[in-house]
């Protein structure tokens, strides 16, 4: 992705300002004919620039990928290395992961509930303005990523882009009791975060359901987070080793959109928090149960507009495993598993904050990278926003352009795709005929 | 990037109970994307130059992150590409913004760099440092690569003296 925030100096009028995403609408008599969706773009740049590098380069090079998720594209990228070398963190290595990636969730839900998505539902055009009529409200999910940065910062060794994470572990493990000012923390992220389930499930949401296979990853007693197997909605359970032979990614025509699907189905495929969720609600922790419960969520949810309390249980969850893990933490006698470079094809997946991450390189002999493949959440995702965005624009045909864009903008924001830092990001062309 | 974290890095932290004058460097970018990877070209060459209590912050710009960077600041520099209309390639910028400024906050604000949402929310929030100044650098190559274009290459000399002038003052 990499996108960046288009930053553009005005001289004299109005600058241009690019959407990072383009959309394409054909009406033809009053009926959506074709959606068209590109707001994602594949890391190809990213899967060249790692052949002949070590194996040791590809967590600092494809954190590079995401500002929001860093942790996310580092422990894919070291559990698919570490797969190659015979390697697998047990103890407190894998514990110490877990909670570094439940920091990277807390951040990222906190600003997408309260920065791009909180906004819509109050009618605000941006966290700006809601800042200005209703500061605390603000100021709670900079509380709640103040939180988390210190997370990832004290295991991290830096709240961006982590410079302490390695193949098979970190280079430095923290003693307990440099973990243990985060418990005080954690606690009061814990009551901003149950208020924040309060607050969303109050909200108005539309009636939506989306219908796709879901898709993420399950550990069995625990609520997915940094690895797992992979199971779908229809039933299915594979591998990190078996991804490509079930998720199929298809260039669409005279685009850059890529859409994924599962083998042998013709649906498109949904991952991220509703899949999570839906597949693994049972496993959430107690307090997070019971706010979810409290909200008026069931044991699952298909509807988009309800992410959002979905993503506020899953910020309770994180927040509670990451007390969790802190109390039960013993520094290891060692901050890595020894993962010595051999020729092979390694898998590795975890659960991005919005949905299933999937790596695999290919090393030679003496660990350098032959081929690399990354597959982001919002590639797997982008065709079935696109099928839930053509029954979004039929009912609302009657729209001014300008008030299309925006609505869909915010339809899309449901999704929270790797683009939608942005405010105002989306190109869209409707062709009515 | 490989080198081994020695102890904590704190960075941005908004602890109010620092009492020390606090002076941030944020250099928004990306090196994988050309002329974006100037800011952190910027800040690799102040690291080799600046007194320990600066600290020096990579950002992808996002306005949450710059405001968890200069919160409690009594300077924060600013160092960024941007693509200008009617440009000229490697030209620089600089702009200053007290906590106060109100008129200046729009004037780069609407519709302009977007550095405008993260002063417009920190403004509402009462986080913004006590000096903010921009240096900004007209770039051109967005796409992905790594390597800045010849012009903006040769103005990063430039940006980093204009920075550490700031820092002097």
């Amino acid at each position: 992705m990499t996108h960046r925030a288009d930053r553009t100096l005005v001289t004299k009028g109005l600058a241009r300002v690019e959407g990072e995403g383009a959309m394409y609408v054909r009406v033809n008599a009053g009926q959506v004919e074709e959606v068209r969706l590109d707001i994602y773009e594949p890391p190809r740049f990213f899967e060249a620039f790692l052949r002949g590098r070590s194996y040791t380069e590809p967590p600092d090079i494809t954190a590079r990928i995401c500002g929001i998720c860093p942790v996310a594209y580092q422990t894919s990228a070291c559990q698919a290395i570490e797969a190659v070398c015979g390697v697998s963190l047990t103890g407190p290595l894998a514990d110490l992961r877990r909670l570094l990636y439940c920091g990277e969730w807390i951040s990222s839900h906190a600003l997408h509930i309260y920065m791009l998505h909180a906004p819509d539902f109050l009618g605000y055009p941006g966290a700006v303005e809601l800042a200005q009529d209703h500061r605390e409200i603000v100021e709670r999910g900079l509380a709640l990523r103040r939180t988390a940065n210190a997370i990832m910062a004290t295991i991290g060794g830096r709240s961006i882009h982590p410079v302490n994470v390695r193949v098979g572990g970190f280079y430095r493990a923290p003693t307990a009791s440099e973990l243990a000012p985060l418990a005080g923390q954690l606690e009061g992220a814990l009551e901003l975060a149950l208020e924040t389930v309060r607050w969303v499930a109050g909200f108005d949401f539309p009636d939506f359901s989306c219908e796709h296979e879901l898709l993420s990853l399950r550990m069995p007693g625990s609520y997915p987070i940094e690895r797992g197997t992979l199971v779908t909605s229809g039933g299915l359970e594979f591998t990190p080793a078996q991804y490509e032979e079930h998720i199929i990614e298809e260039q669409v025509p005279h685009s850059m959109a890529l859409h994924a699907r599962l083998a042998g189905h013709s649906g498109h495929i949904m991952t991220g928090p509703l899949a999570r969720y839906t597949l693994n609600s049972q496993w959430l922790t107690p307090l997070a149960a019971q706010a979810a419960s409290a909200a008026g969520l069931g044991p699952t949810c298909r509807n988009p507009f309800q992410s959002i309390i979905v993503r506020a249980v899953e910020m309770v969850c994180a927040i509670e495993e990451a007390i969790r893990l802190i109390a039960d933490y013993q520094q290891p006698a060692r901050p890595f598993e020894e993962a010595t470079a051999r020729a092979g094809t390694g898998h590795g997946v975890s659960e991005a904050p919005r949905g299933v991450l999937y790596h695999r390189y290919e090393l030679d002999a003496a660990g350098i990278v032959r081929s690399a493949r990354i597959v982001p959440p919002t590639s797997q995702n982008q065709g079935a926003i696109q099928e839930d965005l053509r029954g979004f624009v039929q009912d609302r045909l009657d729209f001014d352009d300008h008030s299309l864009t925006h609505a869909c903008e915010q339809a899309i924001r449901n999704y929270d795709p790797c683009i939608s830092c942005a405010t105002h990001f989306l190109d869209l062309r409707i062709d009515r005929r | 990037m490989n080198e081994p974290a020695d102890g904590t890095v704190r960075i941005g932290s908004a602890d109010e109970s620092d009492a020390e004058r606090r002076v941030v460097v944020i250099g928004v970018g990306n090196e994988f994307r050309r002329d974006d990877g100037v800011g952190p070209q910027v800040l690799a060459r102040l690291r080799e130059c600046v007194p320990a209590f600066v600290q020096l912050v990579v950002s992808d710009g996002e306005p949450a992150r710059l405001i968890e960077a200069w919160a409690g600041a009594s300077l924060a520099l600013v160092v960024d590409a941007i693509r200008a209309q009617a440009a000229t390639i490697g030209r620089l910028h600089r702009f200053e913004l007290d906590r106060d400024d109100v008129d200046e906050v729009r004037a780069v604000s609407s519709h302009g760099l977007g550095l405008g949402d993260a002063i417009g929310l920190a403004r509402a929030l009462d986080l913004m440092p006590d000096r903010l100044v921009v240096h900004a650098v007209e770039a051109t190559e967005f796409g992905y690569g790594v390597g800045l274009t010849p012009e903006v290459a040769a103005a990063v000399g430039g940006l980093t003296a204009a920075v550490l002038r700031d820092l002097a003052d």
